[in-house]
């Protein structure tokens, strides 16, 4: 009997100008990269080799601190393939404190507007994913994700 | 000094197709035809008058399906604003020779995805990466993102999202090819089921089978053909990102702001000009952005102004006035019935006509704010 069996998430497919972001994430290290040509060496998301702002290939990959602010968001209340019994959950783009803003989902605490008030202190948690590769060793990434700060700013 | 493209090219022929809604009998591409074959009869012209095909997707297959041999073609795809992009991509090769006869269709089998290619993009692209393991689920889960910054850098409520959704069934009321034409409240629309909060399902837009088409030609053949010309004063199209999560400012939209700049730069028009307009309504907070992103209201002004019902039949600026993607048909990519509404209310043939419209504006959304694109369209021969 075949199986369909849909992964709660889809699993992120690095290229290699993303590669360094996801293996980082694997040891529950978020980062970002910054031009060093610019003015204030600017932090910039998702990763490219150049900056984004004056195309200097001088750049580099820094860890990020984790925290951040809750800059918008939805409660889904329909759920994507794999995530129908989560619902509700969140959808929201994080304010990371080096500037550059990130799609995460927010967890730890109930999805209502009430307990999730705009630019809430936020910081980083890690989900592991896993998914059995072609060659039948076990994949293996870190998925970002992002709770309500627990104090310790 | 005036654009050369101001003034330069007109609508001579538009048509959607004879059904909309639930189309089962029908692939994808028969809408494009049925459409194309209609404008050409609203125009006047046959296929072998035709030497320029526009559309999103594959112009290769409409031409070849149509039995037309193209000198130029356009496949510019970049959401369901793409046929405001084709318009302004027509005029310009109209006003050079390079073409004399320009077609352009939509046609999408949204509803009942007859003939229509994978739903799902997949694969390592940026937004595969750094958006979709979050759950997102496609435009309702997405394109919403944005409104609560609005809510609260402006104090927008619920209720004003609301009664975009309410103003915009008060013109699908009066138009019978609306999907959806019974009046509803702001309770209604509140008390519909929350998609996404804080959207509901009222506030999200209909899924429809469907298409349309428009004929292009110069200005100066305009008045050979049998309808009234509808001229194109200006013209404006821009892009900002492909993943919503990289907005620069959540509550304004550069490709907004840009392409509707651009067109008014065009036209050489004031906003007060502006008799009706179309704005492609996806979602009931795109209409906000809009007006305020398009310079019709300040920043924070355009909410409160759609809840005093100023859109609505009777008030003081008319928009969406076919009910718009969420009462009137949304087939995936809008932005044709957005003209085909203009075009209709500047010929005076609209199912909720409004008195003396010179001037309208359609106005298209890309992805989920990635695209815009930006049409000033008039009536008058001497604009
Ligand atoms: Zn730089």
């Amino acid at each position: 009997m075949i199986r369909l069996v849909v992964p709660k998430r889809p699993f992120p497919r690095p290229t290699p100008e993303t590669q360094a972001y996801w293996d980082a994430c694997k040891e529950h290290k978020l980062t970002l990269q910054r031009c060093l040509n610019c003015e204030g060496q600017p932090a910039y998301f998702y990763p490219r080799p150049f900056c984004p702002t004056c195309l200097s290939r001088n750049i580099e990959s820094f860890e990020a601190s984790g925290k951040g602010t809750l800059h918008t968001y939805i409660i889904a209340h329909r759920g994507a393939p794999g995530f129908q019994d989560d619902v509700p959950y969140v959808i929201a783009v994080v304010e990371l404190e080096e500037g550059p803003r990130m799609m995460s989902n927010i967890v730890d605490v109930e999805p209502t507007p009430e307990n999730l008030p705009v630019d809430l202190p936020l910081e980083v948690t890690w989900e592991d994913l896993e998914r059995e590769a072609r060659d039948g060793t076990t994949e293996k990434i870190g998925l970002p994700l992002f709770r309500p700060a627990r104090g310790g700013s | 000094m005036s654009s050369p493209l101001r003034m330069a090219s007109a609508i001579v022929g538009a048509a959607e197709t004879e059904e909309l809604g639930v189309i089962p009998d029908k692939s994808a591409t028969q809408l494009h035809a049925d459409a194309a074959i209609r404008a050409m009869e609203d125009a006047g012209v046959t296929n072998s008058d035709v030497d320029a095909v526009l559309t999103a997707g594959s112009p290769t297959q409409i031409a070849e399906y149509l039995g037309i041999q193209p000198t130029y073609i356009d496949g510019t795809s970049v959401g369901g604003c793409s046929f405001m992009l084709h318009v302004a991509h027509a005029a310009a090769a109209l006003a050079t020779g390079r073409c004399n006869v320009a077609l352009i269709t939509h046609g999408q089998s949204g509803r009942s995805r007859v003939g229509e290619g994978g739903r799902f993009g997949g694969g390592s692209t940026p937004s595969a990466q750094f958006e979709d393991s979050y759950g997102t689920w496609g435009a309702p889960s997405r394109f919403t993102v944005p409104f609560v910054r609005h809510m609260h850098e402006y104090g927008t409520t619920e209720e004003q999202l609301a009664s975009v959704a309410v103003a915009q069934r008060q013109w699908a009321t009066k138009n019978p090819r609306a999907m959806m034409r019974d009046p509803i409240e702001i309770q209604d629309v509140l008390d519909s089921r929350t998609i996404c909060w804080p959207f509901h399902l009222f506030e999200c837009c209909l899924v429809t089978d469907g298409g349309g088409a428009l004929i292009m030609v110069a200005a100066d053949r305009a008045k050979d053909f049998p309808k009234k010309p509808v001229y194109v004063m200006g013209m404006g199209e821009s892009v900002e990102m492909t993943m919503i999560s990289q907005m620069q400012d959540f509550t304004s939209s550069r490709a907004f702001v840009t392409s509707g700049r651009e067109a008014f730069k065009m036209a050489e028009i004031k906003h007060s000009d502006v008799d009706h307009i179309m704005i492609y309504d996806a979602f009931a907070h795109l209409p906000i952005f809009a007006m305020e992103d398009l310079g019709f209201r300040k920043k924070g002004e355009a909410a409160p102004w759609f809840a005093e019902m100023k859109s609505a039949p009777g008030g003081e600026l008319p928009v969406n006035t076919n009910g718009g993607g969420l009462s009137y048909t949304h087939t995936g990519m809008y932005g044709m019935f957005a003209i085909q509404e203009s075009v209709r209310q500047l010929r005076g043939e609209a199912a909720a006509q409004v008195d003396d419209v010179t001037i309208s504006l359609a106005h298209g959304v890309g992805g989920m704010f990635f695209a815009a694109g930006t049409l000033i369209l008039t009536n008058d021969p001497s604009a």
